[in-house]
């Protein structure tokens, strides 16, 4: 089953490379990782999207508690929680492919946030489901290139993690 | 009081009570070891080879429980020691190891001698530091003292480049008293509603046994151990790491559990109804085939590491917390409890276990010519009276010394179980025997282990750590040869050496006494001179019997149940080696 770990880690140089180090040492995917700093600059958080039966993600959990510089951990998957991830992505436009594409992107709720004469690039932002779905419906011939940022999350309601 | 970095990793050190480092000196390190040469309070032991500093700073810990402190140099220095830093990461021994780093500015720039010490040792360490800015050094080392041990303790690293420690900058010190960390907070006291889950099923229990390991001997557990397995009055069985933390001359005492157990405590294990673990990880050496392990027991787990529990064998009651307290909390318990044990299932149990202990299974060929290993691992247990500290390198020896040596105190059995470092031994009892000077030090090894850090003989000479080595000589790496002898059809692939050395040469060339025995009636009087030489260290090569295997077995695959026992008492000496 997917997971989805979002952890409050030590800024410290060394801390990221101590989480993808447990994971490669202890054989456990990493679907996507993201991480930047939090409101206080001491700390980082990083979500971590991960597959794996309830046994695995509970060595997961706990491995990552073992280490010195991870503050607090939650496993968004255990609660209701918001996921986001952001798309750009270029796509080239010949004259009659443009409105299309405009049209497609408005559809869903991205923006075009670079034009040139050949090419536009769109940001989008949502759970990774309807990025994959945009990326399915535009034509693939069209695509130059696209980027994504692997999802990140937040719990609802008035928990969370913080210290 | 303002000092340079280099006195400051001294002074700190000293306030921190460190009484000896272990260590080589090295480019990097230079100014470090200027500062200790400037003072006298901080005794520098000089190995010969960076991964004896880290044995011999490993033995003194596991003897004494207090950190072991080993200094490096960077680069080979550095790697050299980590061996040693992960044999005490497997066996969470407390070490704080500070290697030299290059330079700040350098740093990354592929320098002389220079690796990543910080990610080298990332998945076999606590935790690392790398010290950017000499203000924070003190509390660096505080910090890495506190992570060490506390909690489930374990080695951590400082790297130091060499500029911190450099003489021209002073800065203000003070040593911490205390030191906190936010993300670091180790669980102490284990839940009272999960204890008391735990003691009802315990009472409850028809079959039950108390499986403990090294978890009791690191959480200084043993007096509480005992006084509640005499409460329960239930048989205990320790681990390969757990010797001595229950006397193992005791009558609950059903000996060592696991691939080279007794088969009364592997099968008490595979029959029992309810396990407790206590300080102990469900290593693969101990439950065998795990779809096998204790088919019909519900186990309850005391550890202070979370990531133990569940981790290869789901348990029934978990309880996080110190193996002391914990204890502690249960003995209150049981004796309120109202629940009455099974006095008669329980005589039942230890009826049938009385039966197993009657195959008598580590019974072996008493009448032989030849030297039986266990025979010497017998003698030197009666001729130290039980009270030596003994230190084993890794293979058949190792489990001789853990099956026939009586440990009756924790600390007493000094071995790497996790890693399985050969090597070990011999650095381990120069650590030991600082600790213990006028103790008995023994290092059980055989002759491939023990040229692993046979340098270290050197460094018993220079610093007079006088300890007897017994050298099991069969002339094969042995736990090679009976693995190939039982799974490889008897091809024994590069388990021999043509050419081993003359020990006795080797011991008198390095200022030692050699000795040299190769019938069963020499044993017990050489072993008494050999003690008797209170202030010389002797190495005791002993010839044994080429063809002794360790029984019992588990064989890879196998269940507690199904243990390979000694086939024909008094037959294995007829048995030709191809």
């Amino acid at each position: 089953m997917r997971h989805i770990i979002s952890i409050l880690m030590e800024n410290e140089s060394g801390a990221l490379s101590r989480v993808a180090g447990l994971f490669s040492a202890r054989g456990y995917n990493i679907e996507s990782l993201t991480v930047a700093p939090t409101e206080d600059p001491s700390l980082s958080r990083m979500t971590l999207v991960t597959r794996g039966n309830d046994d695995i993600i509970e060595q997961i959990t706990k491995q990552l508690n073992k280490l010195i510089d991870v503050v607090k951990l939650i496993d968004l998957a255990d609660s209701f929680h918001i996921e986001r991830e952001l798309l750009m992505v270029k796509v080239k436009t010949s004259p009659e492919m443009r409105d299309e594409i405009r049209s497609m992107t408005d559809i869903f709720r991205g923006k075009i946030i670079d034009v040139t004469p050949t090419t536009y690039i769109i940001e989008m932002t949502g759970p990774s489901e309807k990025l994959d779905a945009f990326i399915a419906a535009i034509d693939p011939e069209s695509i130059i290139e696209a980027v994504r940022s692997g999802p990140t999350g937040i719990s609802r309601g008035e928990l969370g993690l913080h210290l | 009081m303002e000092l340079n970095g280099a006195q400051i990793v001294v002074q700190s050190l000293i306030d921190e009570g460190v009484e000896y480092i272990f260590g080589y000196p090295g480019g990097a390190v230079l100014h470090l070891y200027d500062a200790i040469f400037q003072q006298e309070e901080l005794k520098h032991i000089l190995v010969r080879h960076e991964q004896g500093a880290t044995h011999a700073a490993d033995g003194y810990a596991r003897a004494t429980g207090k950190p072991g402190v080993v200094l490096v140099t960077s680069g080979p220095g550095a790697t050299n020691a980590v061996t040693g830093i992960a044999t005490a990461y497997l066996d969470s021994i407390p070490l704080v190891v500070i290697s030299g780093q290059v330079s700040l500015p350098v740093i990354g720039s592929d320098a002389f001698q220079e690796v990543d010490m910080v990610g080298i040792t990332r998945p076999c360490v606590k935790h690392n530091f790398l010290v950017k800015d000499v203000t924070k050094l003190a509390e660096t080392i505080k910090k890495a003292f506190y992570v060490a041990t506390s909690g489930r303790p374990g080695p951590v690293v400082i790297d130091i480049p060499k500029d911190i420690t450099a003489p021209n900058i002073k800065v203000p010190y003070s040593y911490p008293e205390t030191v906190s960390i936010r993300s670091y907070n180790p669980v102490v006291t284990g839940h009272k509603g999960q204890i008391k889950k735990a003691v009802d099923l315990l009472l409850s229990a028809k079959r039950p046994i108390i499986y403990s390991g090294g978890g009791v001997v690191l959480g200084e557990a043993s007096e509480q151990l005992i006084e509640f397995t005499r409460a329960l009055g239930y048989p205990i069985t320790n681990t390969l790491m757990g010797l001595g933390s229950y006397p193992a001359t005791d009558k609950q005492n059903v000996g060592m559990l696991g691939m080279h157990g007794t088969y009364e405590a592997n099968m008490a294990m595979h029959e029992s109804d309810v396990i407790i673990a206590i300080g102990a990880r469900f290593d693969d050496r101990v439950t065998g085939k795990l779809d096998l392990f204790c088919p019909y027991a519900k186990i309850i787990h005391i550890d202070i590491d979370p990531a133990s529990i569940s981790k290869t064998v789901r348990v029934a009651i978990p309880i996080v917390g110190d193996v002391k307290q914990v204890l502690e909390q249960m003995l209150g318990m049981i004796k309120e409890s109202s629940i009455q044990i099974d006095t008669e299932a329980l005589a039942q149990w230890w009826k049938q276990i009385s039966e197993w202990q009657a195959i008598n299974c580590l019974e072996f060929d008493r009448s032989s010519p030849l030297i039986k290993p266990q025979y010497v691992i017998e003698q030197l247990y009666e001729v130290t009276q039980g009270e030596a500290y003994v230190t084993s390198d890794v293979g058949q020896h190792q489990m001789w010394a853990a099956q026939y040596y009586k440990f009756n105190k924790p600390r007493r059995w000094i071995n790497s179980g996790g890693l399985g470092t050969m090597g070990f031994g011999l650095p381990a009892a120069i650590g030991v025997k600082l600790a213990f000077p006028e103790a008995n030090v023994a290092c059980v090894t055989g002759e491939a282990s023990i040229q692993m850090c046979i340098q270290e003989l050197s460094t018993a000479l220079q610093y007079k750590t006088p300890i007897k080595i017994l050298n099991l000589n069969n002339r094969y790496m042995g736990m090679v040869r009976q693995w190939q002898e039982f799974s490889y059809e008897s091809r024994y692939s590069h388990s021999y050496m043509d050419t081993i050395p003359e020990f006795v040469k080797l011991a008198e060339a390095y200022g030692h006494v050699g000795m040299r025995i190769d019938k069963p009636e020499e044993v017990r009087p050489t072993l008494e001179t050999a003690f008797a030489m209170k202030d010389r260290t002797v190495f005791i090569d002993i010839m044994t019997d080429r063809t002794e295997n360790v029984y019992p077995m588990i064989e890879a695959g196998k269940g507690h149940h199904d243990m390979k026992l000694r086939v024909a008492i008094g037959t294995s000496t007829d048995r030709e080696l191809a």
